[in-house]
């Protein structure tokens, strides 16, 4: 998709005034924050595996090269065929020539968030095939023509209302004519509608979620068994999937299938956990006839060079953006890219340039919340900021606050001067502000009191003042 | 308590910081009375500013290192440095290594200083194993029931969350009850809270919405930025809810006017900054 997180503010301050995504949102905190609390709670070695895991994938990360070739081998010896893509546009490329080949007229897709980074869907749609999105949420913003809000959930920013009228406008054509409401039956029908896509369609495209270097199969974790649908019906299946996400073993893929359920939904396992290898072989009732996997770049690997390797670790749980206060007021489209949210302010600066999405690594208020949470202990806030001194150094921070800081950074480093300005601006503004306590309004303090008023300092001086004047009197006194 | 009683903790270094300086004296001198209580000598070392977080989380790195060798120098050869606020704590703790990392000369400096470092109440808790029936004295009255933000830093860089609590349970009358999400941001976040003022105006009123329903007539915290941030929206809110610094009960020194507000009874007579001095 077309990055718009230069847009960040103001996307972020009109979606503050949007009455329906505050309902919407409020779902993440009762339905994801509450549900993982309570399904790690019953799992004391909870921290171990976090520690594990990290090990794991730091294993992976020093060996990447090692395994992914092991992977590409693996795959090769099922009878599958292994594609590599450097970048977005490349992988759009290999998507569109394997369906083009294959003749393809429809294509289901399951949820790839690798696959918006290419914007699959656009490439596909433009020669001509229809890709259908076939796990509920990425259905519904589908049908809204809107990019997902949320890496696991990406309708959470649409309530039931809205996807009540989505359906009925939609489903028309298929003889649904009935505005439901409930959720079940709304479920109900989208399966209803969505049966007959999956008979039909010539290619299912997924993403992954673990890829085994040892015997070539990949993990794909879903709720609804959508993944398995669009992996098996169709003759082709395509897997497009980060070149991070390879693990070495099964035992391994295991170990990080015990964090991310519970991460993310607060499940214990998902529904659906699948294991897929290869094409349908000799004997085989169900399967594709050609399995194709894409191993996507797209500056993983610069990643992995410079100073954002941790993020690599990631698995995609979104835990971070649900315990992120500020992804919880302003929702996934503002970040204005494929990934919002804490995860979403490293990676996407990281993927489509700090230029371009200067404003992500500093809505942020640092609270440390996400790096908590976070199954892969992915220092998150230390992410950000290195993405900060890129921007300062860049040259990228608007010029009030370069100015306004290197102002206070010049005077800080200097105590005497310090002292003395703060002494005179505390005792003018004490007495400014004596009567009320505290100030509606302040030239130079409009972004604080826009919302809230400027409490008054409080002593008449500066503490500095006052304790040297206590201490003289003291002295004098003796 | 008489510190001849038992074994001097030594020489603590009060490391101020600017918000107190600039905003509210009486935190500073409550916690001066709060170390002395404990059996602390207090040094307050005058060529201090700031810690220099602004610097180091705006990507300002060479700033935040010339502010940190101005705290750095400003505090050596003390026993411990303590400050009223995990933010400021946490950055000198967990942040000055980083900031130094592969500098020979300044790194191991920037290291000793971080290890003698620590908030407020963590000091008196962790390291001195302060009793706090016996610190706290009996003039720390505050009536009614009283609610506390976990500020982001202090919770999650350095674990004070029992700290305030344990000692706060000494306070005659105080009836603490926590609010919902506690342990979420109220929406300061240093410059943030003037670059996004949208984000954190929705962030704060979710935080007096959470602090109003708890029915408490009085919001503490460990940090001034949070508690200025929370005064503030309350203050623009006309919400009648007193807002202090966790040391200014502790110390019971709340004869001052809240955050934020006035004492009229004492502004009348003209001496609102009285108190302020022990």
């Amino acid at each position: 998709m077309k990055p718009e997180s230069l847009a960040f503010s103001a996307n972020a301050s009109r979606a503050l005034l949007d009455e329906d995504l505050k309902a919407a949102l409020s779902h993440v905190k009762t339905g994801f924050v509450g549900k993982r609390l309570e399904a790690i709670s019953v799992v004391p070695e909870w921290q171990q595996i976090r520690e594990e895991a990290a090990a794991l994938k730091n294993h992976v990360l020093d060996n990447l090269d090692h395994y992914l070739v092991a992977y590409e081998a693996s795959v090769q010896r099922n009878g599958g065929h292994v594609h590599w893509a450097s970048d977005g546009d490349e992988l759009a490329r290999v998507v569109v020539d394997i369906c083009t080949q294959a003749g393809a007229r429809t294509v289901a897709k399951g949820k790839t968030m690798v696959g918006e980074e290419a914007d699959v869907n656009g490439a596909l749609e433009a020669a001509g095939i229809e890709p259908i999105e076939t796990d509920l949420g990425e259905y519904i913003i589908q049908l809204a023509k809107e990019p997902p809000s949320h890496i696991i959930a990406p309708a959470v920013h649409k309530t039931k209302e809205q996807v009540a009228d989505l359906f009925h406008e939609h489903h028309q054509q298929y003889g649904l004519t009935e505005r439901l409401i409930d959720r079940g039956a709304l479920v109900n029908e989208a399966r209803t509608v969505l049966r007959e896509k999956f008979r039909v369609a010539d290619v299912g495209i997924t993403g992954a979620n673990f890829l085994i270097a040892e015997t070539g199969q990949h993990v794909l974790v879903t709720n609804e068994g959508n993944g398995d649908l669009t992996s098996n019906l169709p003759r082709v299946q395509i897997v497009v999937v980060g070149i991070e996400k390879v693990v070495p073993t099964l035992e391994d893929a295991s170990s990080l299938l015990r964090l991310l359920a519970r991460s993310a939904t607060g499940q214990h396992f998902s529904n659906y956990t699948s294991l897929m290898s290869g094409p349908k072989r000799e004997g085989d009732l169900d399967g594709p006839d050609a399995f194709h996997v894409v191993l996507v770049d797209n500056k993983r690997t610069e990643m992995l060079a410079g100073d954002l390797k941790e993020m690599l670790r990631c698995i995609r749980c979104g835990a971070c953006m649900n315990h992120c206060p500020v992804y919880g007021s302003v929702g996934g489209h503002a970040y204005g890219w494929v990934y919002p949210g804490p995860m979403g302010s490293v990676v996407t600066p990281a993927i489509i340039g700090v230029e371009k999405a200067k404003d992500l690594p500093h809505a942020c208020t640092l609270n440390g919340r996400c790096a908590e949470v976070c199954p892969m202990s992915i220092p998150l806030p230390k992410l950000l900021r290195r993405h900060r001194q890129t921007t300062f150094e860049r040259g990228l921070q608007s010029a009030n606050a370069r100015y306004g800081l290197g102002l206070w950074a010049w005077a800080a480093s200097r105590p005497k001067l310090y002292r003395g300005l703060t002494r005179m601006s505390v005792s003018l503004l004490s007495r400014l502000g004596r009567r009320r306590g505290h100030f509606r309004r302040l030239p130079f303090a409009g972004g604080w009191t826009q919302a809230r008023d400027l409490p008054a300092p409080q002593g008449g001086s500066t503490f500095m003042s006052l304790y040297a004047q206590q201490r003289s009197a003291e002295e004098a006194g003796q | 308590m008489s510190p001849e009683t038992q074994t001097t903790p030594g020489t603590v270094g009060l490391f101020v910081t600017c918000l107190v300086d600039l905003q509210r004296p009486n935190v500073g001198f409550a916690s001066i009375r709060l170390l002395e209580a404990a059996g602390c000598k207090v040094v307050v070392p005058e060529s201090q500013t700031c810690c220099g977080q602004p610097a180091y989380n705006s990507g300002d790195n060479a700033s935040a290192q010339r502010i940190a060798r101005n705290v750095i120098e400003a505090f050596e050869g003390l026993d411990h440095v303590v400050a009223p606020s995990g933010s400021c704590a946490g950055m000198i703790r967990e942040h000055f290594p980083e900031l130094f990392e592969g500098d020979a000369e300044w790194q191991p400096r920037a290291q000793a200083l971080a290890e003698r470092t620590h908030e407020l109440t963590s000091f008196l808790i962790d390291v001195l194993g302060a009793d706090p029936a016996q610190l706290i004295p009996d003039t720390a009255r505050f009536d009614g029931i009283v609610t506390y933000h976990d500020s982001c830093s202090g919770l999650r860089e350095l674990g004070i969350k029992e700290q305030p609590r344990a000692l706060l349970a000494s306070v005659t009358g105080l009836d603490l009850k926590e609010m919902d999400d506690t342990e979420v941001c109220c929406g300061f976040g240093g410059t943030f809270c003037v670059k996004y003022p949208d984000i954190s105006e929705r962030m704060v009123s979710d935080k007096a919405a959470l602090v109003k329903a708890t029915g408490a007539g009085a919001v503490l915290g460990g940090d001034m930025g949070c508690l200025l941030n929370i005064a503030g929206r309350l203050s623009r809110l006309d919400q009648d809810v007193r807002v202090y610094h966790v040391a200014e009960v502790l110390a019971g020194m709340t004869d001052v006017a809240p955050i934020g507000a006035v004492n009229n009874a004492i502004a009348d007579n003209g001496k609102a900054n009285e108190g302020t001095r022990r």
